[in-house]
């Protein structure tokens, strides 16, 4: 178990957080807190998982995943996607752009930690 | 007379292009023997006209003419003219009876 | 020889029964018994008043002085008649349509109701008919006279003649004006001149029969008695002879009286129908024994008697009393059956178009009591016919009833042709115009006159003698007869090339230069348009191409689904097989009805007359759909405000919509930005939290930093709350102001510790001007404080300045203007909008609130009675709070 996984969050302290439980686990964990360059950190760091925000500052979390959905590289990546609106369309518009999980904040550690380990190709 | 023929063509002209399109197939054949009908009516004066200004051919002075042979051939026309006239006219007005709709099928 | 006073008995008794006659027709058509009044075979013998005393009389003379040339005046109407689907048929159609009561009434109704051609033609036939009445009186008088062997030009023939146009007036005035009908027609007068009609042919028939097979002694006799004659040589003047084969043919077609009985008293199509074929016969018969009476009279009466006279004077020859004292009533019957109808006509036209006019311009404001017009109408005919009736009496009487007189009627029939060009253009060509009409009459009029009417009365006459020998005034080619210099031709001949083909040349010409008027338009389109329909117009039974053609417009108007299911409904109703119902009176007037729902009554009246016809559309037809139009049009208009009114209400309730549906929207996106601002500090407290709570493998300073986090995410979850219930009173109006006075320094100074009071490290400069600041302030100066603290917080976090300056600058003017100015980028002109929206957080950086504050401060000044908003252009982000200062003065 020592697959990378990549969090966009703007939140500093949901960043610790997310942080603190993967690494406790063995992953390697990154971290972005801008939409605007997402998409070009994603490119760079390749992770196994990557962890995205819907709110971001700069861009939507919904038009990166379109973005790497679009790119052969990142077509297959599994994202977790993480959102703070919990209404239905939220989830929609996630499936839509092309989400493998989808995940209502709050969440719990033990549930974010077992996405991840399900997302993480073996 | 002469002077007023050929004034309506196009009247009639409409007359039977407005009517051919409308009416029926089946009564074809009655309306065509009407149009004729109606083409002799209208030459008939054509033709009273021709055959009465013919006797001036007689009047010039190398051919004499008896006025009995004047005479009998004017009336003779004068007879046979409005006979015709009688004659289409009556088979206009039978033509002209509204054919009946079970006879048409 | 007959006794004078037995001829007088047997005349009288002979009117009597024309009164009896015409009595018995009139009082059967007034109880509707009048189908056989109608038949076709009246018609045609009411026709005859064509052959006159000129032809009973004349036509005897005539052949006996010039030969065969009298035949040309009853070949031209037979080919008329034979001809009749050319001229006759759409002539009398447009009769009967347009309830043309005349000649003259024709030519001012196709011409838009000109009165002044109908004045002219007017003229023109009283012109013509007057000298035409006095030879009928001359007629009359001479063969009055045969009997009594009189003087001619005595007191005697005066008086007969009076005595005669005395009686034909109360006779016309009787039969001619017993009711203003409305389609002037004479029932009894019509089946008076049929007896007559009947009476002149069988009186001339007899003489000579009489004359064939009494004297001659059979057909092949008379045929070598007329070649021994000195008329046995076929000889005919070409000219005249097609010249006047065409002006009796225009004549028959013009002569007011023709134009009576052939048009105005026409019933339907099947009277012509049978008349054209019928009346040529008669005119045959008529002229069939002339040449032999003539040849007989001119060979066994002494010379110098007068031909005129023939058909009485020879039977009286041979003492054959009873049979002269028919032909008598043979010529008797020819001249009063013209005189009757000429006066009727003339009457018609003269109150028609000179006596009423006049009238109604005199009595303008009488116009509107009915019944008095009426009276008057009656009136004017009456008087109309004594004077036609007075004038012919003193044209013969001035005229002397001599030589003068037997040339009269081919002047007469040159004059009235005149109006053959604008009759036959106004019924056959939409292009004839008023001018041209009345250029072309007027110039033939002018031209007859001329060339042929005044010189009738003899060289200097009228015209003086030089005109006859070196044309006036010495102008060589306008000579009486030989306009142009063309001479040697025939003066009847000359008289007739020249008026007909100048009258019409110039009215063509005058047509093609002018422009008509509306209603000249829609006449002439109404006129030569008249429908071609076939059959009897007032009947209704038509065929199966017409309950299409109702049924192609029905579709056209009512929509093709249910016109079909209208048409089939009443098929069936009617018990018929097939989908075409027969256009009976009921269906037609169901039809209309329907039809009326959609166009209208008169229109849809006017548009099913126009198929079935007989009624065709009338100038009452047409007004009334101009007035529905115009009721239409204001019907719409109404409508169209009504609509107006509709669309605005419908924009209001769509606003309203809108704004409902923006509000919908709104409250969602709030909903979903609250629940995101509050999961977001959730999501902290949760994860730490639960990793607190697992507790394995935690530093300490691991565990009092998440401790401190959970700490400070749960206060500003408090403080979101807080600033959520603060907006939602203050959005609902329901905070309530704790107003007080204060300075305004002391509320920036409380503001500005407050906003400071954690402002540890970041360090914002602010730059106050104290003096400026001493202003007393009567509000709730907690919430204003409230409102400063914000902005300066707002400054303290999102000023991007590396040195950050605050500059708070009060200036005092009507209200009092407070301005944060820092000196940071500012707001992005695009967002400087939005900036007082809830949750509206332009930057990117954390900053820890809500996007609240904008907001919450802007209810806040709006409740002091205030303002805020954004400054652009100031260099940093600049905001200016604005304050009533009426509160402020009560401070001062």
């Amino acid at each position: 178990m020592a697959g990378h996984v990549l969090v966009i969050e703007d939140e500093p302290n949901i960043i610790e957080a997310i942080k603190f439980i993967l690494s406790r686990e063995g992953w390697n964990v990154a971290t972005h807190s801008n939409g605007e360059d997402a998409v070009d950190v994603v490119r760079a760091k390749s992770p196994d998982v990557l962890i995205l925000d819907v709110m971001l500052p700069g861009r939507s979390g919904y038009d990166i995943l379109r973005e790497l959905r679009g790119d052969a590289a990142t077509e297959n990546l599994p994202v977790l996607m993480l959102t703070a609106r919990g209404q239905s369309k939220d989830r929609e518009m996630a499936e839509r752009a092309g989400a493998s999980r989808f995940m209502t904040k709050p969440f719990s550690n033990a549930e974010v930690l077992e996405a991840v380990r399900a997302l993480a190709p073996v | 007379m002469s002077q007023q023929a050929g004034n309506d063509i196009p009247e009639d002209l409409t007359e039977k292009t407005g009517g051919s399109d409308k009416i029926p197939l089946f009564v074809e054949r009655q309306t065509y023997r009407r149009r004729r009908l109606v083409d002799a009516a209208r030459a008939l004066p054509v033709l009273g006209i021709l055959l009465w200004l013919l006797p001036l051919l007689w009047a010039v002075p190398e051919t004499s003419t008896r006025a009995s042979t004047g005479l009998i051939y004017v009336f003779a026309v004068w007879l046979g003219l409005p006979v015709i006239a009688g004659v289409l006219i009556h088979a206009m007005n039978r033509r002209a009876q509204p054919p009946h709709p079970e006879d048409e099928t | 020889m007959t006794n004078l006073n037995a001829l007088a008995a047997i005349s009288i008794l002979y009117v009597l029964f024309l009164f009896g006659v015409a009595f018995f027709a009139e009082r059967a058509s007034r109880r509707g018994r009048a189908k056989w009044l109608r038949a076709p075979i009246i018609y045609t013998l009411s026709l005859s008043i064509y052959c006159t005393a000129w032809t009973f009389y004349g036509a005897v003379g005539s052949a006996a002085r010039n030969g065969f040339e009298y035949l040309t005046i009853y070949l031209g109407p037979s080919l008329v008649l034979i001809g009749w689907w050319w001229v006759l048929r759409k002539l009398v159609r447009i009769g009967r349509v347009q309830r043309i009561t005349s000649i003259a009434d024709l030519i001012s109704s196709r011409y838009g109701k000109s009165n002044l051609l109908g004045v002219g033609v007017t003229l023109l036939a009283v012109i013509g008919t007057t000298p035409y009445i006095a030879l009928q009186l001359q007629s009359v008088t001479l063969s009055v006279e045969v009997f009594h062997h009189a003087t001619p030009g005595g007191v005697e023939e005066q008086s007969t003649a009076f005595w005669v146009a005395v009686g034909l007036a109360v006779f016309t005035v009787i039969f001619g004006t017993r009711n203003l009908d409305a389609n002037e027609r004479h029932h009894g007068v019509v089946m008076a001149i049929a007896v007559e009609a009947i009476v002149k042919l069988a009186a001339l028939m007899a003489v000579g029969i009489f004359v064939v097979w009494g004297i001659s002694g059979g057909v092949s006799e008379t045929l070598a008695r007329i070649d021994a004659s000195e008329l046995g040589q076929w000889e005919v003047n070409g000219g005249r002879w097609a010249g006047l084969m065409f002006l009796s043919a225009a004549a028959f077609l013009c002569l007011p009286r023709m134009f009576q009985v052939m048009v105005v008293e026409n019933d339907n199509d099947q009277q012509l129908r049978m008349a054209a074929w019928a009346f040529p016969l008669y005119l045959m018969l008529m002229s069939l024994f002339i040449v032999p009476i003539a040849v007989v009279g001119l060979d066994v009466l002494p010379a110098g008697s007068n031909p005129d006279l023939f058909v009485l004077t020879v039977p009286l020859e041979y003492g054959q009393n009873a049979l002269a004292l028919l032909s008598f009533l043979g010529g008797f019957s020819s001249a009063t059956s013209m005189v009757i109808v000429a006066a009727i006509a003339l009457s018609t036209m003269v109150s028609n178009h000179i006596v009423m006019p006049i009238w109604l311009r005199l009595n303008e404001n009488m116009v509107s009591v009915s019944g008095d017009v009426r009276h008057v109408v009656l009136l004017s005919r009456r008087l109309s016919i004594a004077g036609v009736l007075s004038l012919g009496y003193l044209y013969y009487s001035q005229s002397g009833g001599g030589a003068a007189l037997s040339v009269i009627g081919l002047v007469a029939f040159t004059g009235v042709a005149q109006v053959l060009p604008a009759m036959l253009g106004g019924i056959f060509w939409r292009g004839a115009t008023r001018i041209g009409a009345l250029a072309g009459l007027t110039v033939g009029f002018v031209v007859w006159l001329y060339t042929l009417y005044l010189p009738s009365f003899g060289p200097g006459a009228i015209i003086p003698k030089s005109f006859f020998e070196n044309g006036p005034f010495g102008i060589g080619w306008l000579h009486p007869e030989a306009l142009f210099g063309i001479s040697g031709i025939d003066p009847l001949l000359h008289a007739v090339i020249w008026s007909l083909s100048l009258n019409t040349v110039a009215f063509f010409v005058a047509s093609l230069a002018s422009f008509p008027s509306p209603l000249e338009r829609l006449q002439g389109a109404q006129f030569v348009n008249i429908q071609q329909g076939t059959g009897g117009t007032r009947s209704w039974s038509h065929g199966a191409a017409e309950a299409e053609d109702l049924m192609v417009m029905a579709q056209r108007i009512l929509g093709a689904t249910d016109a079909q299911a209208l048409f089939l409904r009443e098929a069936r109703r009617q018990g018929s097989e097939t989908h075409l119902p027969a256009p009976t009176p009921e269906f037609l007037q169901i039809l209309e009805r329907e039809l009326a729902g959609s166009v209208g009554a008169a229109t849809a009246h006017a548009m099913v007359g126009q198929i079935v016809g007989g009624m065709s559309v009338s100038v009452e037809d047409l007004m009334a759909v101009a007035d529905e139009t115009a009721q239409m049009m204001e019907y719409s208009a109404t409508l169209e405000a009504q609509s107006q009114e509709l669309s605005r209400t419908a924009a209001q309730l769509r606003a309203a919509n809108d704004k409902l549906t923006r509000l919908s929207v709104q409250k969602d996106a709030f909903l979903s930005q609250i629940s995101h601002e509050l999961r977001t500090p959730m999501t902290s407290i949760r994860a730490f939290s639960e990793i607190l709570r697992d507790g394995d493998g935690i530093t300490p300073e691991e565990q009092s930093k998440y401790a401190s986090i959970i700490h400070d995410e749960a206060i500003r979850l408090t403080r979101l709350l807080d600033d959520l219930l603060d907006l939602s009173v203050l959005e609902n109006g329901q905070v309530s102001l704790n107003l007080g006075d204060g300075l305004l320094c002391d509320v920036l100074d409380r503001a500005e510790a407050a906003a400071l009071a954690y402002d540890d490290k970041r360090g914002l400069e602010i730059i106050r001007d104290a003096s400026k600041e001493q202003v007393w302030l009567n509000t709730d100066t907690e919430r204003l404080s409230q409102v400063f603290i914000n902005l300066i917080s707002n400054a303290r976090k999102y000023c991007d300045a590396p040195q950050r300056v605050l500059e708070i600058r009060v200036t005092k003017g009507e209200t009092l203007s407070v301005d944060f100015i820092d000196n940071g980028s500012g707001v992005a002109t695009e967002a400087q909008d939005v900036i007082f929206e809830k949750f509206a957080r332009v930057s990117d950086q954390k900053a820890g609130g809500a996007g609240l504050g904008l907001a919450i401060s802007r209810q806040i000044v709006t409740r002091l009675g205030g303002a805020i908003s954004y400054l652009p252009g100031e260099g940093g982000a600049a905001f200016r709070v604005v304050l009533p200062l009426d509160r402020a003065l009560a401070a001062q």
